[in-house]
């Protein structure tokens, strides 16, 4: 039986996830893949936005920021419980990408970017400065979403890193497929379509600002349940989310991998999020390394690391 | 190409478990760890406290340790981010192994940090200063700083000596200073003081005439209290002096080094009243006063390790946090986590560069408002206000 391309990148992604726990000697290996979870689910999104629909954001840690406040600040004020407050926090998002996206989505190449970075900015400074409902820049503390207790209650007992893993595991494999499937269907094709070429997408009667407005929203979806799960997780949640360094990596992330293949986005997240933690040990010289490894990879392979590695086995096995 | 790409990553993932575990070391040392922001935008804080810890880690093993066995530091730099801080609160306390914790540059890295630690049941010394940290108190975090409340409670005891009561303040709306404008608000309504003027500047701002001419205008002001600190209340005394204030100005202790006196200039920081500890007036100090010796000793070999970089209120947070700990560890029946806890909160009577800590069960800040000195900015220097 051959496998869709879908299908095995599903499949890559289930073994990796079950089978990297059975070489974690420690909780600190569940933490930080866990972290790669959350970085991956948000760059999932950047994977609709910029390789499907060839829009870029740099402002999508604002979206990763209200989706954090909204686990803090929901169950506080309004009694919401905090897994609700994740979806609440999506919806949210959904709606500021809506109104936000209209205008801005009109613009292209260098002003978009300067557009999503500015709405980036806004967010983060309002998280900062407005400290009578966000706590300011020490941030404020998130409730426990209470679902370890509930498993444990049927007899599941997980330490907090380990159910993080899995949770956001789940999550990532769960938003990975609805990505996946998103590509093949008339708005995944639409949104390809207009990446290639804006004028033939509209010739052949696609309405480009509707499809661009689809993936920025489902894209700042996307970015706000990574927010969420990261606050929940961290308990605390604090304006530097939302910062425009963010921002950034998340988009470098999703270049580095490859920013056209989700497998690819996925990896380039794991990359970024475990390359800090390895290189600990060159303390003074992390970022050098980051930095060369970033520019070798945008030199030699610019589509990407994933879709660069398969394009070179396929063109040696045909 | 599955096959590949699996290989790939788990390639990554076996390499992240090589990498750490080949830094792990011999059993038999004790292990210390600490968290600080070395980089990133509290770096002028992080710094000189990683300096420190270092620096004390070797002169307790140039000493021969603890109780013969060497102490062996595993230091990370969160960059100033908690959630990083957190990850690498859980690698000290899950992966290397480590008895207690140092660290937690700013409020929100300490708070991420102590999760870890009480969930961990791992003690850990807090470097930050707001009071939500031991504030209810948590059986395994301590922390070495004053509390902004305290620092509010000291400026505002001075004001009324002076019989300023009606006062402006401004506040940066970085993390420092947002959080001790809440505090001195809450501590003004208890002390009499009355605050008639409320004013903000971001941390870069390069000019704050406007907002010091709004307070200005607010009639009967007495006195005018900055809480914030890097350049921002630099620029605030240059442009009070500028604009020919002449109401006492208040800083915070954030700014209590000389290189605020060099940023704003001698001139106009003349008058300018903050409290600070003993640390940045050793020399001052009464030869009888029990802290001068700790901290000319802290300050000579700060100096001399960091190559002349003058020594911080940060780096003493550091360096009585690491005097704790060294004691507690000395006193500890054994180097379990649990009973280094206990020593720690059995701490009493230790003379410190902040003060002298006194902890108990319902108290672990274990300092009073003694701890602070009221100082004076006076021809380019300090003096102490009796």
């Amino acid at each position: 039986m051959r496998l869709s391309p879908k299908q095995s990148t599903l499949l890559v992604l289930a073994v990796l996830m079950i089978a990297s726990p059975f070489f974690f000697p420690s909780n600190y290996y569940y933490r930080v893949g866990s972290l790669v979870f959350v970085n991956a689910i948000a760059v999932v999104g950047i994977v609709i936005l910029t390789g499907y629909a060839g829009q870029i954001s740099l402002g999508h840690a604002g979206f990763l920021g209200i989706g954090g406040y909204a686990c803090a600040l929901l169950p506080a004020h309004f009694g919401l419980p905090p897994a609700l407050a994740v979806v609440a926090g999506a919806a949210i998002s959904g709606a500021i990408a809506y109104v936000v996206g209209r205008p801005i989505l009109k613009l292209k190449g260098y002003y978009l970017a300067v557009a999503t970075l500015g709405f980036g900015v806004l967010v983060s400074m309002v998280l900062a400065n407005e400290g009578w409902l966000t706590g300011g820049p020490d941030g404020i503390k998130v409730p426990d979403p209470g679902i370890r207790a509930l498993l444990e209650q049927v007899g599941i007992e997980l330490t907090n890193p380990q159910f993080w893993y899995a949770f956001c595991g789940l999550v990532l494999f769960i938003g990975a497929w609805l990505a996946l499937n998103l590509r093949e269907s008339p708005t995944g094709r639409a949104l390809r379509a207009l990446h290639g070429s804006e004028v033939a997408a509209r010739t052949a009667g696609i309405d480009i600002a509707k499809a661009k407005l689809n993936a920025f929203v489902i894209s700042a979806v996307y970015a706000s349940v990574a927010g969420s799960l990261l606050a929940l997780q961290n308990r605390l949640i604090t304006p530097d989310v939302a910062g425009f360094m963010h921002s950034i990596e998340l988009v470098t992330m999703a270049v580095l991998g490859g920013a056209g293949s989700v497998l690819g986005g996925i990896f380039g997240a794991a990359l970024l999020t475990l390359l800090p933690q390895v290189l600990t040990v060159l303390q003074d010289y992390e970022h050098v390394v980051l930095g060369l490894v970033m520019m070798g990879v945008m030199i030699f392979l610019p589509a990407g690391l994933i879709p660069s590695a398969r394009r070179l086995l396929r063109g040696r096995g045909e | 190409m599955k096959s590949i790409v699996t290989g790939a990553l788990a390639l990554a993932l076996m390499a992240t478990a090589a990498t750490t575990t080949a830094t792990t070391p011999a059993l038999a040392d004790i292990k210390i760890g600490a968290v600080v922001s070395e980089t990133g935008p509290a770096s002028s804080l992080g710094d000189p406290e990683a300096k420190t810890i270092r620096m004390m880690v070797e002169e307790l093993n140039a000493k021969g340790g603890i109780k013969g066995e060497k102490a062996k530091l595993v230091l990370y730099d969160d960059g100033g981010d908690p959630s990083k801080a957190k990850t690498f609160a859980t690698r000290l306390v899950e992966d290397d192994g480590v008895v207690a914790m140092v660290g937690g540059t700013t409020t929100g890295t300490s708070l991420a940090i102590l999760a870890v630690a009480e969930e961990s049941k791992v003690p850990f010394i807090s470097l930050a200063g707001a009071i939500e940290i031991i504030d209810p108190v948590k059986p395994f975090t301590f922390k070495t700083p004053h509390t902004d409340r305290m620092a509010c409670q000291k400026i505002f005891d001075d004001m009324k000596s002076r019989g300023l009561t009606k006062i402006g303040l401004i506040s940066g709306t970085d993390g420092f200073g947002a959080s001790m404008r809440t505090q001195c608000i809450a501590v003004a309504k208890t002390s009499g003081i009355e605050i008639v003027a409320d004013e903000t500047y971001g941390p870069k701002d390069a000019d704050m005439t406007p907002q010091l001419t709004n307070i200005r205008n607010k009639s009967g002001i007495q006195a005018v209290l900055n809480t914030g600190f890097g350049q921002g209340p630099a620029t605030i005394t240059r442009n009070y002096a500028q604009l020919g204030i002449t109401l006492p100005l208040y800083q915070s202790h954030g700014v209590a080094s000389n290189a605020f006196i060099e940023l704003s200039g001698a001139k106009n920081a003349e008058g300018v009243r903050l409290p600070g500890t003993a640390l940045l007036v050793g020399e001052l100090l009464d030869p009888k006063d029990p802290q001068k010796n700790v901290v000319l000793a802290y300050k000579a070999s700060f100096e001399k390790a960091a190559g002349g970089a003058p020594v911080s209120t940060f780096g003493g947070y550091a360096h009585d946090a690491m005097r704790i700990l060294t004691e507690a560890l000395a006193k500890a029946p054994s180097a379990k986590p649990a009973a280094i806890r206990d020593a720690i909160e059995g701490t009493t009577g230790l003379v410190g560069t902040t003060g002298t800590y006194n902890y108990a069960k319902t108290d672990h800040l274990g300092l009073d408002l003694s701890a602070f000195r009221m100082l004076e900015i006076s021809n380019g220097g300090w003096k102490l206000v009796k």
